[in-house]
């Protein structure tokens, strides 16, 4: 059984239709990458998984347990974290109090508390600036924080969207080696990328998505080799 | 003397201005709405207040805990029932007429139970007044309570604010609706919370009102409302110190601009005054101009 499955959704914003009838899954323990150009309905799909927006048809099944209308605030403590697209940190409060917002679901301190320290073991930067307010941070000490943040609720399945979104090619870099760090660690991970040729060699399988559609979906290597692929989207 | 006398009345009457303007800021701050009918829950406080006495025959304590219960039940009542259903419509204008049509709601509801006929309200301090420097320098006892009342409030609420799950949840959804829920908030119930506490300190603010200048009709809370809206624009809206400053700030010019230039002349001042504050600093004295970090 699929840990995440997406059944046929469409959403519309208003009466414009962003997502025309996707399905597609996520097995434990994989990293699915979701690529496509600007506009193509990454975010939106994201959304609808983790309840910011609710689809006109279809569903989402999580675990077997259809969540397709449970409200957002109570998708996180079912093990699911979303890294939204542009960080979204909270900017007028500190790394520490963002990481502690992480974890607003959890209950024993203790455990909070280990958490925090592994997640300033995997971003030594964020320990360094603990008391700093997060608007102040760089932009990819904020996807730090965000990808941190999302840790903290100790998810079974992550959701990223454009980590590496505005980030230098070193960042980018260190990036994607914390994502495959976080997929060894056993969370499977789900991830939005216009980095695709990046995105593609962590992933294990990759959707393509074009207008609202899967146009393409297989293996990652399969795909990178793929002369569509080369063409629209690695630059070759 | 008359100086300080003056001085201490302002705070006084600032300090009520400060806990009024803790509702329209914090309701601002995190709903990104202006709640035009707080000022009239601060008058259905007092009317509760004072029936709980005179008709219940209630001890004044037990009176102003159960119009604090009551105004904190009006205040999530009116958030679930008028405001909610429009949190998402496209125009915040919608929220603003409907804010007032709450008000107008709550003042008429006000005349029909109670008359239109002024009401004295007896207060319901009992602290003696302090006389100090001789007999040259008296405060009341409303003034003193007035005054420890909003130290104590301001207090508590930052520190709720800082240190509690719920005051982190706030400042989360006042930030980013959409992250916060990503975090396992509920926005919702953050928000009607956000009614309850400002609802609940606009109680108080009518009971310290009504003490000071003691006298009660269905439209008492309308001129303190807008002044303690001025008072929060004056601070910073969403600041919860600025609501403090403004809140005092304006108290003091009420009272200088009264017993020094006009006392019909009070209220043109506070307003020039904010209008000069805002050509200044158009957020605010603490407020932040609002950017966009892309
Ligand atoms: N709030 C909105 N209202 C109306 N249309 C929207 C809204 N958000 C997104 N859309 C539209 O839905 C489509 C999909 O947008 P979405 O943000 O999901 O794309 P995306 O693949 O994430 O793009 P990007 O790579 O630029 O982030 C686009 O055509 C976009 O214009
Ligand atoms: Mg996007």
């Amino acid at each position: 059984m699929a840990m995440l499955e997406i059944k046929d959704i469409e959403v519309y914003y208003g009466m414009i239709q962003a997502i025309k009838g996707i399905s597609f899954e996520v097995k434990e323990g994989e990293v699915i990458a979701l690529i496509g150009a600007n506009g193509a309905g990454k975010t939106t799909i994201l959304h609808t998984i983790t309840g910011l927006l609710s689809p006109k048809r279809g569903s989402v099944l999580f675990e077997g347990q259809d969540i397709t209308k449970i409200p957002a605030h109570k998708i996180v403590s079912l093990g699911m974290a979303h890294v939204p697209e542009g960080r979204r940190v909270f900017a007028d409060l500190t790394v520490y109090e963002n990481l502690k917002m992480g974890a607003y679901t959890r209950k024993d301190k203790a455990e909070i508390d280990e958490t925090i320290a592994m997640v300033y073991k995997r971003f030594p930067r964020l320990e360094e600036r603990k008391i700093q307010l997060a608007g102040t941070l760089s932009g990819g000490e904020q996807q730090m924080l965000a990808m941190g943040r999302a840790l903290m609720s100790h998810p079974k399945i992550i959701l990223m969207d454009e980590p590496s979104m505005g980030l230098s090619p070193i960042l980018v870099n260190q990036i994607f080696d914390i994502i495959e760090e976080v997929s060894k660690s056993g969370t499977t991970v789900l991830l939005v990328e216009q980095n695709a040729k990046k995105a593609l060699s962590i992933a294990d399988r990759a959707y393509v998505l074009e207008t609202g559609k899967i146009v393409l979906e297989g293996d990652a290597k399969a795909l990178m080799d793929d002369d569509s692929i080369k063409k629209a989207y690695l630059g070759e | 003397m008359s100086f300080i006398s003056y001085l201490i009345n302002g705070i006084s009457l600032g300090s009520v201005y400060a806990i009024i303007a803790l509702g329209y800021t914090m309701v601002y701050g995190i709903a990104k709405m202006l709640n035009f009918a707080h000022g009239d829950v601060i008058m259905i406080g007092a009317y509760v207040v004072m029936a709980s006495i005179t008709r219940a025959g209630l001890p004044p304590f037990a009176a102003i805990l159960v119009s604090i219960v009551f105004c904190t039940v009006l205040g999530v009542v009116i958030e679930t029932v008028a405001y909610r259903p429009l949190l998402n419509a496209a125009s915040s204008l919608a929220v603003l007429i409907t804010a007032i049509g709450v008000s107008y709601l709550l003042q008429n509801i006000a005349l029909l139970i109670f008359g239109a006929n002024t009401i004295s309200f007896a207060s319901v301090v009992s602290v003696p007044a302090l006389v100090l420097a001789g007999g040259a320098l008296t405060i009341t006892g409303e003034t003193i309570v007035t005054i420890i009342c909003c130290i104590v409030i301001m207090t508590a609420l930052m520190v709720f604010i800082k240190k509690s799950k719920a005051g982190q949840a706030m400042l989360a959804v006042s930030e980013d609706k959409g992250a916060a829920q990503l975090m396992g908030i509920n926005v919702n119930g953050t928000i009607a919370l956000t009614f309850a506490i400002g609802s609940a300190l606009a109680a108080v603010a009518g009971v310290l009102l009504c003490s000071a200048y003691p006298t009660l009709t269905p439209y008492t809370g309308a001129m303190p409302g807008i002044k303690a809206f001025v008072a929060a624009v004056f601070g910073g809206i969403g600041s919860i110190p600025g609501a403090l400053i403004g809140g005092i700030l304006l108290g003091v010019i009420e009272i200088f601009g009264k017993a020094y230039i006009s006392s019909q002349m009070a209220d043109a001042i506070v307003f020039g005054v904010l209008i000069v504050i805002l050509l200044v600093k158009p957020a605010g004295i603490l407020g932040k101009n609002i950017q966009e970090k892309v």
